[in-house]
């Protein structure tokens, strides 16, 4: 599927592509183009560049996934600021933006989180569209199952103050849940009967890596430089303020940095000398083989401490709750695959026979709040975009959009004031516990 | 997952255990201002590298206890004083997850 082809312009510091074959990268595509090179048979252009680094940058954003990349696109798109390097570790999108279980939605339970995660559905509704790419957004709808009495008051909760915010959430009786995915077992014969549900509308299930692929594009086009294989190692602060930022490809002189580093963040933010909020703990997922389609929705439970969606492959993919203790070992367990298939078929005894083919792990960085962290820090010129623990990827475009408006302006935009490192310092903690993720 | 080295039980699987986060020292209850007792509350090293850290042996000798760990690689060994915790911070139990 042209994975070869998207990862030519991998190679950083050849320096050969800058001056050679690329600048076709800006072609759209089309029906046309797709006619075009169908007859022709040349080679698509590549989708991003790899470029030499330069002495200084106006900004430099660590972590090349979504977030570090709809940043970078913003920036370029809403204020004109293109001197911006894009620096990962390893490849782009390699980290958390390719490894969560792809599922976008809106349902919060605080005002300040419903409104937020409302503006980034309907930037990924756009995206398609703006990206010139197709990042397979489907809104097959979203169920939280409630199978207790308070999960389902904190259900009723959630669509009231869903529905203040404008979005459509509604709780629905199992009746009305057997129609919607009628492979679910709402029968009261079950360890955990299933009560009632949260019906999210809006929610669904993207492309990850198409989303991370079209705003490189993006941003490449725009003439930001995304850097891949190039590690930060330290960031030189002088009288308080950000003054360098040192890779492995050498130091990089700078006034502006964000750290967009998902599970990694703590360590990078070590380097600046601030101190997060955060622990790191690994969530693990799991696909099968592909099937025909047969899941309506995505389906969550709390309790049982599962989630699971069908892909436009077919393949059903699976997430649970984090492990039980901080760690940057990706690796999975036993432990979860078990856990897993026996929650799993408690709701869907049905697909007993579909095999798992692979399991793997996301480095989460948790908040005691389960809300993120994004703004300044004490360091002047050092600001963060992390905390995003289990529910980073539907916020992506969002938080691009937001920080890129506080880079631009220095100000704080409002709707992203509530997430402020200075939060915890005084106590005004956002609490999404009962909504960010499953099983806490 | 890991075999955790319960200092009265032996190794034993990690999920009959509850991780209580790593050691941190606790501010003097007499003289903390509160910022103080947020930065021992929220901020966390989270290092890369080997830290100290308290577990409970919920499903085992019920005691709680100090290993050191590498985060990156998961190697784990009792401290050197054979696991002694500070009584403090068996009391708080600071940490996030555990539903097991």
């Amino acid at each position: 599927m042209g994975v070869g082809k998207l990862w030519r312009g991998i190679s950083p510091g050849d320096g050969r592509n800058d001056a050679g074959r690329l600048p076709r990268l800006r072609g759209r595509y089309s029906a046309w183009s797709l006619f075009r090179h169908g007859l022709t048979g040349e080679d698509w252009p590549l989708v991003w560049r790899s470029h030499e680094l330069k002495p200084s940058y106006d900004v430099v954003i660590i972590g090349a996934g979504v977030h570090g990349l709809a940043v970078a696109y913003y920036l370029a798109r809403n204020h004109g600021i293109r001197d911006v390097a894009v620096l990962d570790r390893g490849y782009l999108g390699g980290g958390n933006s390719g490894r969560n279980t792809a599922i976008v939605r809106s349902n919060y339970i605080t005002p300040e989180g419903v409104r937020f995660y409302n503006r980034s559905v309907k930037l990924y509704e756009q995206l398609a569209a703006e990206l010139n790419f197709n990042v397979m957004f489907s809104q097959l709808g979203h169920l939280t199952l409630a199978h207790t009495d308070s999960s389902l008051r904190t259900m009723r909760w959630r669509a009231e103050v869903n529905k203040l915010e404008g979005v459509r959430s509604e709780v629905i009786d199992p009746r009305e849940i057997k129609r919607l995915v009628p492979y679910l077992d709402v029968s009261p014969n079950v360890r955990y009967p299933i009560l009632g549900a949260l019906y999210h509308v809006p929610g669904g299930i993207i492309r990850h890596d198409a989303v991370n692929w079209g705003y490189a594009r993006g941003v490449d086009a725009q003439g930001v430089q995304i850097h891949q294989k190039t590690e930060v190692t330290g960031i030189d602060v002088e009288e308080g303020r950000v003054a360098a930022v040192r890779t492995s490809r050498g130091r990089i002189a700078t006034r502006c940095v964000l750290n967009c580093t998902a599970g990694w963040s703590s360590v990078v933010a070590a380097m600046a000398g601030v101190t997060l909020p955060i622990v790191t703990y690994p969530l693990q997922a799991a696909v099968t083989e592909p099937v025909r389609y047969f899941l309506g929705a995505v389906v969550v439970s709390g309790t049982l401490h599962v989630y699971v969606s069908q892909t436009d492959r077919g393949e059903l993919v699976f997430g649970a709750s984090v492990d039980p203790f901080a760690s940057y070992s990706t690796r999975g367990s036993l432990e979860f695959t078990e856990e897993l298939a026996g929650q799993i078929l408690e709701l869907m005894p049905s697909i007993a026979k579909v095999r798992l083919v692979r399991q793997w792990a996301g480095l989460c960085d948790m908040t005691p709040d389960f809300s993120p962290v994004m703004g300044v820090t004490p360091v002047e010129g050092f600001h963060v975009d992390v905390g995003w623990g289990t529910y980073g990827f539907k916020a992506g475009p969002v938080s691009g959009e937001a920080m890129a408006q506080l880079v631009a302006s220095g100000r704080t935009p409002e709707l992203i004031a509530p997430f402020s490192l200075s939060r915890f310092s005084q106590g005004q903690l956002v609490g999404e516990k009962g909504a960010a993720s499953v099983g806490h | 997952m890991i075999l955790v080295p319960c200092p009265h039980c032996g190794p034993r699987n990690a999920s009959e255990f509850r991780w209580c986060g790593e050691v941190k020292p606790r501010p003097d209850s007499n003289r903390a201002t509160p910022e103080q007792w947020r930065d021992y509350l929220y901020l966390k090293s989270n290092a890369a590298g080997w830290i100290t850290e308290t577990w409970y042996h919920r499903e085992g000798c019920g005691r709680y206890f100090r290993t050191e760990r590498h985060t990156l690689t998961n190697k784990i060994r009792v401290t050197v004083d054979g696991g002694k915790p500070e009584p403090a911070v068996a009391e708080t139990g600071a940490g996030a997850s555990g539903r097991r």
